[in-house]
């Protein structure tokens, strides 16, 4: 076994699932970091955007491309929306306190996943990708003629990865965009700083949390339309996100949306190379021992501004 | 232009305001004067809608306002100066003024106006609020408000902490206000700042409004500003 394209191969694995992360944990980050909500039930938006993301391709069933084009902009729509009732109906309620947010997105965590079983199945379902050719990872080796490129035998990935890992890109540069550029984003920046300053100068503040519950959620939606094709909708998908998304926001440093991306792109990719070269569990214990150090020496986060 | 009708209002169980009234009139500027806790900070929050009546009536030219979610008081030109500033410290000069002309739709010529007004900020636009100086966050924090064309202006201790040129210059920046017809409420600490630039005094002690008086009458009778604000 050659070690050079082995490592090409995992480092693509490791940007695939650095791609999802990204957008998952900036959902989580957003909520955290505007709303001071820390949302436990985000895994379960994650795994209602693949359950979502099934239905939509079924009921179109004709062409792999609607269905998927279709649930890309459907799922998120819809989980972002159900988010927004769920922020309504509970957590504006519970004047988003931050310790009974907490037990109220467990019990949401609960009751979404259930009625997932219930309705959806205990089944892992696919959804067909898009498009998919095979793409045979390329090398070089030195013969006596000098430099040759050949293709190792049984390496390879697939056109809709690389999809996966542009389409991350250019849905984070769209959230930054929206952060830095737009009105909608001074006004998130401007209540995530000072929420009762915001609401003196017109901001509506509700309104803005219940934007910012469903865009945290729709992010999440998202992230697990993008790896439906790859890895199949379950009930019980949503752990891992939840787990990997926490282990990044705090990395990166709570409410930095910055630092939650570099910790993405680092956790995602470590993950990857780990789980290709030894083992996933081993990248699961490293990922938490990284966790434990920046809790340890640095708890603000690697981003996160210092508290005064 | 405001009038405070019998308000009653506190956080949770402990009650701050007990049935005060006063009144301000545009063109006019009415100072608050008054011991720490005495609940001057509370009854601009009231004004604000960020503390909620428990009775009373808060009108605003003969509409009730105090009935209004918080984000909607603003929207009937009030403007407010809080306490320690409140900056938007990590928003740049230009976003905090945004977000001022935001609150009630201002065109450019509102902000050019603030800015001439206070032209140190022109020069600092760009700059992140936290890395002003603590007079340049005041004339900031005073900008923002002013961005909203308000009627009514409340300030909540404009000039703590501040150097006697800053302090000049705020004053002669609420002054200048007065003159254009604003009404303002003035939160203050220094007596003596309060005497120069007030029209009434409103004297606040636990909550209630014990004494109206014009500096006139609190200038011939030191006993009275002693009695209530003395340490």
């Amino acid at each position: 076994m050659e070690f050079g394209p082995h490592l090409i191969l995992a480092i693509l694995e490791g940007l695939v699932q650095a791609s999802v992360l990204t957008l998952t944990a900036l959902g989580l980050s957003l909520v955290f970091g505007v709303m001071r909500v820390v949302n436990v039930a985000h895994g379960e938006f994650f795994m209602l955007g693949a359950v979502f993301a099934y239905g939509v391709a079924n009921a179109l069933a004709g062409s792999p491309v609607i269905g998927f084009v279709a649930a890309l902009i459907i799922a998120p729509l819809l989980v972002g929306a159900l988010a927004v009732a769920s922020d309504w109906l509970i957590l504006r309620r519970l004047n988003y306190d931050p310790e009974r947010t907490i037990v109220a997105t467990i019990g949401m965590l609960y009751v979404i996943q259930q009625v997932t079983l219930m309705t959806f199945g205990p089944d892992a379902k696919p959804v067909a990708p898009p498009f998919n050719q095979r793409l045979a990872i390329p090398w070089v080796e030195f013969t006596d003629k000098g430099m040759e490129f050949y293709y190792p035998w049984g390496l390879a990935t697939t056109s809709y990865k690389l999809f996966v890992i542009a389409a991350a890109i250019a849905i984070g540069l769209a959230i930054w965009a929206l952060m830095t550029r737009s009105k909608i984003g001074l006004i998130l920046r401007a209540t995530q700083l000072d929420r009762e300053t915001a609401q003196a100068f017109g901001i509506p503040v509700e309104r803005v949390y219940a934007f910012v519950f469903g865009l945290g959620a729709a992010l999440a939606a998202l992230g697990a339309v993008l790896i439906t094709p790859i890895q199949q909708a379950h009930y019980l998908m949503g752990g891992d996100p939840l787990l990997l998304s926490f282990i990044v926001v705090i990395i990166g440093g709570l409410g930095s949306l910055r630092g939650t991306v570099v910790a993405a792109i680092l956790i995602g990719l470590s993950n990857g190379i780990i789980s290709v070269f030894f083992s996933p569990t081993l990248a699961k214990i490293l990922a938490t021992l990284l966790v434990a150090m920046v809790l340890v020496y640095r708890p603000q986060g690697l981003f996160g501004a210092k508290p005064a | 232009m405001l009038e405070v009708r019998n308000i009653n209002a506190g956080y949770g169980k402990v009650q701050v305001l007990r049935d005060l009234s006063l009144e301000a009139k545009a063109g006019e500027i009415l100072c608050l004067l008054g011991r720490n806790g005495a609940g001057k900070t509370t009854l601009l929050k009231a004004i604000m809608g960020q503390v909620k009546l428990g009775s009373g009536a808060i009108l605003l030219d003969g509409t009730d306002i105090s009935a209004l979610p918080a984000h909607q008081i603003p929207k009937h030109g009030v403007g407010y100066i809080p306490q320690g500033r409140r900056l938007f410290s990590e928003l740049s000069v230009a976003e905090n003024l945004q977000i001022g002309l935001m609150a009630r739709g201002s065109g450019p010529q509102v902000l050019e106006d603030v800015l001439t007004m206070f032209p140190r900020l022109r020069e600092r636009l760009d700059q992140r609020a936290e890395t002003l100086s603590g007079g340049e966050q005041q004339m900031l924090a005073t900008a923002r408000a002013l961005c909203l064309r308000p009627k009514l202006l409340l300030l909540d201790e404009p000039t703590e902490g501040l150097q006697p040129s800053m302090i000049a210059l705020i004053r002669d920046a609420v002054v200048a206000l007065k003159a254009q017809g604003v009404a303002i409420v003035l939160v203050e600490q220094r007596v003596e700042a309060v005497l120069q630039i007030a029209d009434r005094v409103v004297i606040i002690e636990n909550g209630r409004a014990v004494l109206e008086a014009t500096p006139a009458e609190l200038e011939a009778d030191k006993e009275l500003i002693h009695r209530y604000v003395g340490v």
